[in-house]
């Protein structure tokens, strides 16, 4: 491998894992503060790139207004769904979480296959993102995946900013050690969980947005990203965001170079680092004993 | 509660049982081919269904990832079948003794984990095995591979569907008399111990861990029992048996029928493949039947807001005995 294609890949290994944290980012809000396992969470990714399917058409080479639109949709659907279901799912147990959310699982997907069929989309760049930057004859890069690079960045950082340093995030910092607490303090909880869930589907949905045009739309898009988001947080650490995102760039970077050196076993990788990792620390990189 | 009544329910829970296999035994030559072949396919998810009962309901640890050991069983029966066809008697322990194998680095690992987390490593696992058999031509990558001809040891031929049956049926007996046993073994009062109080048990100078790990081993074992009967039934197998949707499915099942009773996964497979059936089939559902997935998430949904006890549970508020 030549140093213009290592460098090619490190930057795909960065922008996935990148792109992983985005979507488990919202798992781990909606995991680490409710306590809800939300195997649906993967559909949310899915409901993203299909969204990005239907809106690329209207908005044209308007792509940053389209995403701003498309998160709005999202996050009104997330508030709309929390209050629907999942507002009933915090009393019950662990077990009943997994099933309920698998149920809604089938029902997205199927109302997908009604509504869009089965057939794999692609999705166009936007004509200000085609084509490649390149650095002289040493390597070339296309601007898309730049720009979803440095989307995913501002959203990290943002993400960061708003937990450590907002009233918000202080409250869901708080609501996260101890929900009893909060509500004591005449902190309106349901309200907060209602909008940080609608913060985590919009997440979930940006990402599959972001995605759509490298990877295609396609039906098994949802499940997929939901395994390799259960690998992350476990090998991250529930509900430490900092370890979400070390643990998907570990895994964009495992992934990336894996399907480069093992293209037969690339699959496996990742379980691999994971099963490495547990061994190690069974608690996952950044998290608490339990 | 009387003393004579819990020891007539006590027999009740035994009778129940036998009469059911004995039924299901005489009746068997009398179905026809669909009716039969339905009643096999439950009796094989019945016996997947057990395995994952001895650790949800027994043990109290809720793996998402079940269906690994039932295809590394289906898959090892199979692809140690050759093409002349294989002994029974060699084929079954292979598949039960692989998919056990699995599950012995699978739990010696994921059982390091609690809670949550060990609900998403055996999930992780599993996906693993899946991969293995998606990616590699070991199994014929993602279409999966055929088996030519049925496990055979003597008259005792699984190409006949009456044997293919009763092999089953005496699986299934099997399974439910082995953990009928396990429960009420010094074993099985640790793993209930284990399941109401993790830290008492530990503190009481039990092996917690040891115990967890057997547990998790018999019932990839059994699991792997079951995929070498869906393996001898269907004659062919691909990674999608594997898939996180049947872990699921399984974990469905369990719930479905309630947790805690041996009757329960029965009642859970039992109920789950009619539901599967129902929804798909036009002349009940109409055009909706070729969204069946819809209508058994909505049902799934559904169910668990309403019945969080299982159909067990059911059964017994609306009886007026069990109310009282």
């Amino acid at each position: 491998m030549d140093f213009g294609t290592f460098l090619v890949q490190c930057l795909n290994s960065v922008q996935y894992g990148l792109l992983l944290f985005l979507v488990a980012s919202g798992l781990t809000l909606i995991f680490g503060i409710m306590g809800v396992i939300n195997l649906a969470h993967g559909s949310f990714y899915m409901i993203g790139a299909y969204m990005a399917f239907a809106l690329a058409p209207l908005f044209g080479d308007q792509f940053l207004l389209m995403l701003v639109a498309g998160v709005v949709l999202a996050a009104i659907f997330g508030y709309l769904l929390e209050w629907a279901f999942f507002s009933y799912l915090y009393q019950r147990d662990h077990l009943q979480q997994v099933l309920m959310t698998y149920g809604l699982i089938l029902v997205f997907e199927e109302l997908r296959s009604i509504l869009v069929g089965n057939d794999v989309h692609g999705v166009k760049v936007p004509a200000w993102l085609d084509g490649s930057f390149a650095l002289g004859s040493v390597m070339s890069y296309p601007w898309y995946r730049l720009f979803a690079s440095a989307a995913c960045i501002v959203l990290a950082v943002a993400l960061y900013w708003v937990v450590n340093r907002t009233r918000l995030g202080m409250m869901i910092r708080a609501g996260a050690s101890n929900r009893d607490m909060v509500r004591g303090l005449g902190i309106d909880v349901k309200r907060l969980y209602r909008i940080v869930f609608a913060a985590g589907v919009a997440l979930a949905a940006l990402a599959g947005m972001i995605a759509a045009p490298m990877s295609s739309v396609y039906p098994n898009m949802g499940a997929s990203v939901l395994i390799i988001c259960f690998v992350l947080v476990v090998i991250g650490g529930i509900g430490s965001i900092t370890g979400a995102l070390v643990a998907s760039l570990l895994v964009g970077f495992v992934d990336t170079f894996g399907k480069v050196f093992f293209a037969d076993l690339s699959g496996i990788g990742i379980y691999l680092l994971m099963a490495i990792v547990l061994i190690w620390k069974p608690e996952g990189l950044m998290g608490r004993r339990p | 509660m009387t003393q004579a009544n819990t020891s007539s329910m006590r027999r009740g829970a035994f009778i129940v049982p036998v009469v059911c296999a004995i039924a299901i035994g005489v009746l068997g030559p009398l179905m026809g081919n669909y009716v039969s072949d339905f009643v096999v396919k439950v009796m094989i998810l019945s016996i997947f269904a057990l395995s994952l009962e001895l650790l949800v309901g027994m043990t109290g640890l809720v793996s998402l990832g079940h269906a690994a050991f039932y295809g590394i069983g289906a898959y090892v029966t199979v692809l140690a079948s050759g093409s002349e066809g294989g002994n029974l008697a060699l084929l079954l322990p292979a598949a039960m003794g692989a998919a056990a194998l699995y599950a012995l680095f699978v739990g010696a690992l994921s059982l390091r984990t609690r809670g949550v987390y060990f609900i998403m490593v055996t999930l992780a696992f599993a996906q693993m095995a899946f991969f293995v058999f998606h990616d590699t031509k070991v199994g014929g990558g993602s279409d999966g591979i055929y088996m030519y001809v049925r496990p055979a040891i003597g008259k005792l031929d699984m190409e006949n569907r009456m044997v293919l049956f009763y092999v089953v049926l005496a699986s299934l007996v099997f399974t439910y008399g082995l953990l009928a046993l396990v429960r009420r073994s010094r074993f099985g009062a640790a793993l209930a111990g284990i399941r109401v109080n993790e830290q008492r048990m530990r503190a009481a100078g039990f092996a917690v861990y040891g115990y967890k790990l057997a547990a998790f081993v018999l019932a990839g074992a059994l699991a792997g029992l079951a995929g070498f009967l869906l393996a001898s039934r269907d004659g062919v197998v691909n990674p999608e048996l594997m898939a996180w949707h049947n872990s699921g499915e399984v974990l469905l099942m369990v719930i479905l029928g309630g947790l805690g009773h041996l009757r329960g996964a029965v009642i859970g497979a039992i109920a789950f493949t009619l539901l599967k059936e129902i929804f798909s089939t036009h002349a009940v559902m109409g055009p909706l039947a070729d969204h069946w997935q819809l209508t058994l998430g909505i049902a799934i949904i559904v169910f668990v807001a309403l019945l969080p006890k299982g159909l067990i549970g059911l059964a017994k508020r609306l009886s007026p005995k069990g109310a009282a």
